[in-house]
């Protein structure tokens, strides 16, 4: 006779507000209301996924994710329940699998995912997907990243017994200005229909069709044009909806992703890029739930074709003579160079304006060179655009707190600035990261006006142009850093390719000149990488106290209150 | 036991000091040399080759008529019966090839092709034949039978801008091979 | 022209001038004689490597006439043009010859040039000179390698002597009494540069190579001086040159068959003799680092030995001076063991009595097809043995070959002893 312990396990788990499951043969506990498919997935029994998305309604329309489930009996009336040496009633298996997805977890519930019975499941609903299926795999953008790919490998049959001939649908049908649908491809899961109604709020993709004819399409008159809309490139788990911009460009798994964050705006979105030997090819979100969830606007996703672009300044441009043009040269000449111009300037006549698009980590460099010059005016650009009500922040510079902390500027001084180089009581700028013709408000004749323009930038535009000195700095995708963003939450940027040509991150550029200015300061010039920038911060600035580079995380850490916060997040808590 | 004991040949004084065993040994270079001059080296009745030894007389004589059905020479791209071309930039030989000599950019399929239905080709195509190692693999990772190897084995160039083989040349050399490849047409 | 005759007469009847000039003109010929050897014997090896190992070897380097077209006209200029430019009808046997001797396409070395154009490939290829190398050293090395050959040759004896008008030559440069101790000392420094060689190039594999060379050179460099001095015993001199002179006359010192080498107390030295022949060639392979010596550029353990980092003409220097050396050592046995110049059974004697002149392109003759056989012979061990492991090597030189000297010394006075 069986001796049960004299705690039952789902008393104790019922304490905790969990319940007892098993699954493959081993006992978990669980929150009250977890999905099956979470509570597997969570141990490492992996359950297959079309249709179901954490974000995003059930539907439980894929049949993928079919388990064996079972229950402990019924108790007839009267009798009482015979619990085993583990505390554990007998579970008794259902004859017929449960959708994972829309199923919740209960006491003393058992779950296998590797059963005979599961396997066949999976089998079944993978022929059927793939009778109608084009097989184009060859020229489909998804291959590589494709779920029923994937599925197929793990659980497929190897062989066809289709031999009817297969459902013709719309191919290569643009529904929108980013996204282009292969009605064929689609395994009608309509994770990209729930998408947009639910989290885009622009209910524009519908079923059409019944039986074998249903498909994915537009409601008339309308398209799938939402800044959001290539969200659902995203989330397709095969290669329906594909992204036009990256179309036919790579194949993924030729592809190194580098987890870092989007400079667009002041949310920072975590993304990843996807790079291959140099050459960024696409931006994909990175799920951060305090941040952007799992999703990303297009326009910033889009934002990555300056960086191979062949506008970019490779190598430190300098104008030699007057009225000559600028020609490149090696970083050692121009270093000297410079140095021997900013010896010449007066502290009182010059000006310096950086960006709050550079890191902590280059606006700490920054303030070291302006201490080293004695150069007292010095601000930031501000931006501000409008907070679209998702993703998009109002303040469109990303690292704002990272700058007010470290240099203390809002952007309030450029009019001064501005002014002063009008009445030429500033003669000399220097200028890191920033085109002054565009949001600073300065004119190409403000510019022609100075004496002396040192300019550090990473692509070709006016202020450039109109540049003394022009030292090559890199794009975000080429440089290790951290900004703080509107939420006060400290992120990291990472390296996804080296430096292009001859380019140097910022923050080197400034120690460089700082060390070559005779800056003596050891903090400043003995750093030798980003990450002990911000370690030499974290002991000067309050909010960055006991911050390192690994203790930030892929994820980022709050480290103010900025009283700020994103709204599709706030309407994702809300929903819980 | 984890080792095997070899037993070794017990060698006799004579064979010790070396010098006999060293004649016999000259004896049989010195047959060999004679008999490649004589022109009865062993095994050359299977040659119908001129000269000494058992070697072929290279540029002269050459092996190309007896190359087995698998010899792998330079790969090449083919074209279907249709004239269509094979190829949709899949780049799985670029992936697969071990000395990376394959570089493919990938682009939408010519407006004016007989194919539309397979929407993707190759915009470039280029083998480094200097890279390449002639290992096939190539042909067997192509889903779409468009990439072969050939039986060209003479590769000369004058310049290394020569060893690199655009989309032309792969498809000129190539050529056309028989078998519908059914999976682009209307029937699919 | 009198007064050319008489200045010349004078010059000559001058003896420091006379010595001068004489001395030179041997010099000349003696480096080019090594030099032309060096390159032959490049190509012997190859094509002897090739016929024992059933293939032909470097056959097809010739002089091709396409050279000669492209300086005319583009159009072809076959045989037979020429054959018509000089009137000789096509089917005369000249031109039947021509054909059969491949004229009409190049004209046939048979592989001869092939060593020439090696070495043209090698003046143009890359010399690169790896930056972690101590410079001086390293450029110093091949010289030290190729250098040492050269000069221990002088003393070689490569024909008898004339008595000319103006006094007397000895054809061999330096007549020296101590030949066989200068061979040693100048052939022994050649080490040096192998050793520098690897010591220089700042690597670990040429650094092993160079070590081995020294260990391995000096080692048998012991045996090789021991064991000629039965020989030394014999002949009673040092003089090279007094050394051929005495196996011309009495007999070859391997193949006593005239003179006073017909007497039993010569074949009695054959023991010690014969013992200190096999030691002595094998002295040589050892000192010319050939297989199955060749520890110093053990491809299996060593890469390639102290000449890894070497490319171009400095790698050619070594790979000349290791053929030059092998040339040298086959001259030297050629000179102590196989009669020199000597061409045999009292020929030379009869020669020289009908004239010096003769006698000595005659002996020059001999002199290099003896050094040419040896040469094969140094070739056809290397294709059939394989190398030593290196404790064999080691073992061989001081185990066996140094107690085997030793008690052929002895075995060498007590036969002197008791025949005398």
């Amino acid at each position: 006779m069986s001796t049960p312990p004299a705690i039952l396990p789902k008393d104790a788990a019922a304490a905790e507000g969990k319940v007892n499951v098993q699954i493959n043969g081993k006992w978990y506990r669980f929150p009250k209301g977890t999905r099956i498919a979470d509570a597997c997935n969570s141990v490492g029994a992996h359950v297959p996924c079309f249709c179901y998305h954490p974000k995003l309604s059930v539907a439980g329309s894929c049949r993928m994710c079919l388990v064996e489930q079972g229950m402990p009996p019924r108790q007839a009336p009267g009798t009482t329940p015979q619990y085993g040496d583990d505390g554990y009633l007998p579970i008794s298996w259902m004859p017929r699998a449960v959708i994972a997805c829309a199923n919740t977890v209960a006491e003393n519930m058992g779950i296998r995912t590797t059963s005979k019975l599961t396997e066949e499941a999976r089998r079944g609903v993978l022929e059927f997907l793939l009778s109608n299926h084009p097989l184009d795999c060859p020229i489909c953008d998804q291959a590589g990243e494709c779920k029923l790919q994937e599925y197929t490998t793990d659980y497929g049959s190897g062989t066809h017994r289709f031999t009817e001939e297969k459902t013709k649908k719309g191919k290569n049908l643009s529904i929108g200005p980013r996204v282009n649908l292969d009605q064929e491809r689609c395994v009608l899961c309509r994770r990209c229909v729930r998408f947009m109604k639910e989290i885009a709020g622009q209910d524009v993709l519908g079923v059409v069709g019944r039986g074998t004819h249903n498909a994915i399409a537009c409601y008339p008159g309308t398209q799938l044009d939402s800044n959001y809309s290539m969200n659902v490139v995203d989330i397709c788990p095969v290669g329906a909806m594909t992204s036009k911009d990256f179309r036919f460009k790579m194949r993924v798994w030729f592809l190194k992703s580098t987890p870092t964050i989007d400079v667009n705006c002041g949310t920072g979105t975590n993304i990843n890029i996807w790079t291959r030997e140099q050459q960024v090819y696409r931006i994909t979100p990175r799920q951060n739930d305090a941040v952007n969830s799992c999703w990303m606007p297009d326009d910033h996703r889009l934002n990555y074709k300056f960086i191979n672009a062949p506008t970019r300044i490779t190598t430190p441009l300098v104008k030699t003579d007057a009225g000559a043009g600028q020609r490149p040269s090696t970083w050692d000449a121009t270093f000297n160079m410079v140095v021997e111009q900013l010896h010449r300037m007066a502290p009182s006549e010059t000006a310096m304006i950086c960006s709050a698009r550079m890191t902590n980590e280059e606006l700490y460099m920054v303030r070291a060179l302006s201490k080293q010059l004695g150069v007292t005016k010095l601000d930031i650009v501000p931006r501000k655009g409008e907070n679209d009500g998702m993703l998009v922040s109002e303040d469109r510079n990303p690292n704002t707190n990272g700058a007010k902390m470290i240099l203390g500027k809002t952007g309030a001084g450029l009019a001064n600035i501005r002014r002063g180089v009008r009445n030429n009581t500033i003669r000399f700028m220097i200028v890191l990261g920033e085109d002054l013709t565009a949001e600073a408000g300065f004119t190409a004749e403000d510019l022609a006006g100075l004496e002396y323009l040192l300019v550090v930038d990473h692509s070709e535009n006016e202020t450039t142009k109109a540049a003394d000195v022009v030292l090559p700095g890199v794009t975000f995708a080429e440089k290790y850093g951290t900004m703080i963003n509107v939420t006060g939450r400290i992120q990291r940027l990472n390296k996804a390719i080296e430096p292009i040509g001859d380019s140097m991150s910022d923050w080197e550029i400034c120690r460089n000149l700082s060390e070559r200015l005779g800056c003596d300061c050891v903090r400043v010039i003995a750093c030798p990488t980003p990450m002990s920038v911000l370690d030499e911060m974290a002991q000067e600035f309050e909010p960055l106290e006991g911050i390192t580079w690994g203790s930030i995380g892929n994820e980022g850490k709050v480290i103010m209150e900025t009283g700020v916060t994103i709204p599709l997040i706030e309407r994702e808590k809300a929903k819980k | 036991m984890s080792y095997v004991k070899i037993k070794r040949p017990k060698f006799s004084l004579l064979d010790k000091v070396y010098v006999v065993e060293l004649v016999k040994g000259l004896a049989i270079t010195m047959r060999h040399l004679v008999l490649s001059l004589l022109g009865k080296s062993r095994g050359k009745e299977d040659f119908s080759t001129k000269g000494v030894g058992v070697c072929m007389q290279f540029p002269d004589e050459r092996w190309d008529s007896r190359l087995p059905e698998y010899y792998r020479g330079a790969p090449t791209l083919v074209r279907g019966e249709d004239g269509r071309e094979r190829c949709v930039s899949c780049q799985l030989c670029e992936f697969i090839c071990p000395a990376r000599a394959i570089t493919i950019t990938p682009g939408e399929v010519d407006p004016t092709s007989n194919c539309q239905k397979q929407e993707k080709a190759p915009a470039k195509f280029e083998i480094d034949m200097l890279r390449c190692i002639y290992c096939g693999m190539c042909q067997e990772a192509c889903p779409e039978q468009a990439i072969f190897l050939s039986k060209e084995y003479l590769i000369t160039l004058t310049d290394r801008k020569q060893a690199i083989r655009d989309k032309e040349t792969l498809y000129r050399l190539g050529g056309t091979r028989k078998g519908l490849v059914n999976k682009w047409n209307q029937y699919k | 022209m009198d007064a050319i005759i008489n200045w010349y007469n004078d010059l000559m009847s001058n003896e420091i001038w006379f010595y001068l000039i004489h001395t030179l003109l041997k010099l000349v010929l003696m480096f080019a004689v090594i030099l032309a050897f060096v390159v032959l014997s490049v190509w012997i090896e190859r094509r002897v490597a090739g016929w024992i190992q059933d293939r032909p070897g470097p056959n097809r380097a010739g002089l091709p006439l396409f050279l000669l077209q492209r300086w005319g006209s583009k159009e072809k200029q076959p045989l037979k043009n020429w054959l018509q430019f000089f009137g000789i009808p096509e089917t005369c046997w000249i031109a039947r010859l021509c054909t059969w001797l491949r004229l009409d396409r190049e004209i046939p070395c048979w592989g001869l040039i092939q060593p020439c154009l090696d070495g043209g490939k090698l003046f143009l290829k890359q010399e690169t000179t790896p930056s972690y190398v101590r410079k001086f050293y390293f450029i110093l090395a091949p010289m030290l390698v190729l250098g040492p050959p050269m000069v221990a040759a002088a003393v070689i004896p490569f024909a008898s002597e004339v008595n000319t008008c103006y006094g007397h030559i000895s054809m061999c440069v330096a007549n020296l009494d101590i030949g066989p101790l200068w061979i040693f000392a100048i052939s022994g420094l050649s080490v040096y540069g192998l050793t520098l060689a690897g010591w220089s190039s700042n690597s670990k594999f040429p650094f092993l190579g160079g070590l081995r060379a020294t260990a391995q050179l000096i080692s048998y460099e012991v045996s090789m001086g021991l064991s000629i001095i039965p020989l030394l015993m014999m002949f009673g001199t040092l003089n090279l040159q007094q050394i051929v002179q005495f196996q011309a006359d009495n007999g070859w010192t391997l193949l006593p068959l005239w003179g006073e080498g017909l007497s039993w107390q010569r074949w009695a030295m054959m023991l010690p003799l014969g013992i200190s022949f096999i030691i002595f060639v094998t002295c040589v392979f050892a000192e010319a680092n050939r297989t199955p010596f060749d520890m110093a550029e053990c491809e299996t353990d060593l890469v390639a030995g102290y000449h890894a980092e070497y490319s171009s003409m400095k790698f050619a220097s070594f790979f000349m001076g290791e053929y030059a050396a092998m040339v040298i050592g086959s001259a030297v046995v050629v000179t102590l063991f196989l009669g020199g110049w000597s061409i045999g059974f009292g020929a030379d004697a009869a020669l020289s009595a009908y004239s010096d002149w003769l006698a000595v392109l005659c002996q020059l003759c001999m002199f290099i097809v003896k050094l040419l056989a040896f040469i094969f012979f140094f070739v056809w061990v290397r294709w059939t043995l394989p190398r030593f492991r290196w404790d064999q090597v080691m073992k061989l030189g001081w185990l066996y070959f140094l107690e085997i000297t030793v008690a052929n010394i002895f075995l060498a006075a007590a036969v002197l002893y008791f025949i005398k």
